[in-house]
């Protein structure tokens, strides 16, 4: 990709195991083990993969929310990954998040208009009079009326949290918004409500998304391109509909054979895993799937596959991917 | 405790017989004054020998305390609120006293629960959490307990289920948890197994494994599953017959090729047609539902759904719709059904 607005490269996020009484370290946690990853402007990057495969610490190292033991993160053609807290605070500006949970990231004791108006107050921008302008406007981008300033949080349905949440993201005009399971705690037809609302907010205002999910099925509304995780690694990253139709990744494959289909008597000859996503404290030697992978060969076992590139925009960890 | 303590062990040709559990008008209004919640409004449902009926609703929908009603779960004081019957092959539930509704529970009807963290004990081994129903409900001893439920956990393809059975249930994973508590679940091979979300805390490569476990189980047992859920893709793949609940109520009931090839409800409709699917080219908006779930002291008057219906007419407003058989087994609640 030429000039991607964000390029992380070898993304590395350990955290040290200590010892309860010495307080030696006597092991390490590899969440994010060199991930490797490309946002173009006006895009949506899926980052998907199972409970702890590392995509949610991704996301909050990109945002320098968790500091990253190693790795490369370019913004904008800046390496910003240890950079302090001064030379980050302009970049705070440029990448917002969305929470997964709307009624945990809305602080219960401010009005709705004091949380749109806090990002303001932080970067001082703007007089008490335009900041008042500017919450009106976020709600009405968002669909919610502008009374809905002077309310609670508890007031509203997680779909309308939800709804307040994006507004706050988008206060300061940011250019990649982070949305770690935006919709996954919404029930099915509101879901549908959030995910137009943001595709609409990207298509007006040129937004990039990284769009963290479980949910496959909603990434494949949304997403331009997907990368698959599993145990700390990228094993798969490819375009949408590539990744959908033509996955190479034995992981990849499982996974999308595993999601249940609204449709009866439809159901696809089912590739069940065995076993569970071991502990990334202990990480398999070699490639991470290894043990549960269907097609593993010896090889598997001792040599960390490293990213292939299958076709353009198509790249495979795996020995055994067929080119 | 007639037949209905015991399974027949044939399970096939059972569909035509009269249902194994029969649930009529279960209702639970909660006064809190000025208000009344009326949090489940008369609903009614059958379930058949080996039948999987799956119930699905957004949250609020009132399908978790349908099933806690069932299970005579609710906790003082809404354990006084709910009316309505509940027959488990003739016997009426609901009219039980505690001594012998827990006889019952667990041993004929059993429950699977969404959180496996929350609803297993956490400083009893998972081996005794199993062995226990067998002990009290069954009389086996101690010895011949611990040897079935070792049994068990191999039966719901736990590994190495001698030691698991003397694990605590904070060192197994979360699907292995969730199979634990099918194991006690199932333990006295329940006549009817209800199973709220047992899924949906779990990730999709776990829920498939879980998914077919369930199901194998029941062609092994010839258990009847009451399975609740907010997944309609999850209902599609194991239930045979469905029933959707909106504000407390039934709108929609069928059979699961005919709910999903020809829903007649609005509601259902537009549930279905808001699920995110995998396409090659898909469509740049999803399909909406406007508006929200009325809260369940401010519904209408009428049909629940009216507000946020497309096909509203004029009646609807006035009077809730009963819910009528259109097709054999097909029963839809609307004033103004689309055709399927």
């Amino acid at each position: 990709m030429a000039d991607p607005l964000l390029k992380v490269s070898g993304l590395e996020v350990h955290f040290p195991i200590r010892s309860p009484f010495l307080r030696q370290r006597v092991g390490t946690v590899r969440a994010v083990d060199g991930v490797d990853l490309e946002v173009g402007r006006g895009e949506t990057l899926a980052l998907v993969g199972e409970s702890g495969c590392g995509k949610t610490t991704t996301g909050k190292a990109i945002l320098r929310l968790i500091d990253p033991t190693g790795g490369s993160i370019r913004f904008g053609g800046e390496e910003i990954a240890q950079h302090g807290p001064s030379r980050l605070a302009p970049f705070r500006r440029r990448m917002q998040i969305v929470f997964q949970d709307p009624y945990a990231s809305l602080n219960p004791r401010m009005t709705v208009g004091g949380i749109l108006a806090a990002p303001y107050e932080i970067h001082r921008i703007g007089t008490t009079a335009d900041r008042h302008a500017r919450v009106a406007e976020l709600l009405r981008t968002v669909g919610l009326p502008p009374e809905a300033a002077r309310r609670y949080p508890h007031e509203f349905s997680g779909g309308q949290r939800q709804r307040i949440g994006i507004a706050r993201a988008l206060a300061l005009e940011p250019e990649l918004i982070i949305g770690d399971e935006p919709v996954s705690a919404l029930d099915v037809s509101i879901q549908a409500q959030v995910i137009n609302l943001m595709k609409r907010l990207q298509a007006e205002r040129g937004l990039a998304y990284i769009m963290i999910s479980h949910n496959l099925a909603v990434v494949s509304h949304v997403a331009d391109r997907v990368a698959v995780m599993y145990l700390g690694r990228v094993v798969e990253t490819a375009p949408r509909e590539t990744l959908f139709f033509d996955a190479r990744h034995p992981y990849t494959q499982a996974l999308l054979s595993a999601v249940p289909e609204p449709v009866p008597g439809r159901r696809r000859a089912r590739q069940v895993l065995q076993g569970d996503v071991p502990s990334p404290a202990k990480p398999p030697k070699g490639c991470h799937f290894h043990p549960r992978c269907p097609i593993a060969q010896p090889r598997c076992a001792e040599e960390v596959p490293l990213p292939r590139v299958v076709a353009p925009g198509h790249a495979v960890a795996c020995h055994l991917a067929a080119p | 405790m007639s037949a209905a303590a015991s399974l027949p062990d044939e399970t096939g040709a059972a569909a035509a017989e009269a249902p194994l559990l029969s649930v009529r008008d279960l209702t639970l209004h909660i006064p809190v004054p000025p208000h009344v919640l009326r949090a489940v409004d008369g609903v009614s449902f059958d379930l058949r020998r080996g039948e999987t009926l799956g119930l699905v609703g957004e949250s609020g929908s009132g399908k978790t305390l349908t099933a806690l009603m069932l299970m005579r779960l609710l906790e003082p004081p809404l354990a006084a609120l709910p009316k309505g019957e509940v027959l488990l092959d003739g016997t009426d539930l609901m009219a039980l006293d505690e001594k012998r509704m827990s006889a019952l529970r667990g041993r004929t009807v059993s429950m699977v629960f969404q959180e496996p963290m929350t609803s297993l004990n956490p400083v009893m081994t998972v081996g005794r959490q199993i062995a226990e129903p067998l002990v009290r409900h069954l009389g086996l001893s101690s010895r011949e307990a611990a040897a079935r439920a070792e049994e068990m956990l191999r039966l719901v393809h736990i590994p190495d289920p001698a030691r698991v059975a003397r694990a605590y249930p904070h060192l197994l994973s979360g699907g292995m948890r969730q199979r634990a508590m099918i194991a006690i679940a199932l333990a006295c091979r329940p006549a009817v197994l209800v199973a709220d979300e047992p899924t949906t805390a779990l990730d999709v490569t776990v829920q498939a494994q879980i998914l077919e476990l369930l199901a194998e189980l029941q062609r092994e047992m010839g258990s009847a599953i009451l399975l609740i859920t907010h997944d309609l893709a999850v209902i599609a793949e194991t239930a045979h017959r469905v029933a959707v609940m909106y504000a407390g109520r039934i709108v929609e009931e069928a059979p699961v090729a005919a709910l999903f090839a020809a829903p007649r409800h609005p509601y259902t409709r537009g549930l279905l047609a808001s699920i995110p699917k995998i396409e090659r080219v898909p469509a740049p908006t999803l399909p909406e539902i406007p508006g929200m779930v009325p809260g369940a002291g401010d519904r209408p008057r009428g049909c629940a759904f009216m507000p946020r219906c497309a096909r509203a007419v004029s009646g609807c407003a006035a009077e809730p719709p009963p819910l009528a058989e259109t097709d054999p087994g097909h029963r839809v609640a609307c004033w103004n059904p689309a055709n399927g």
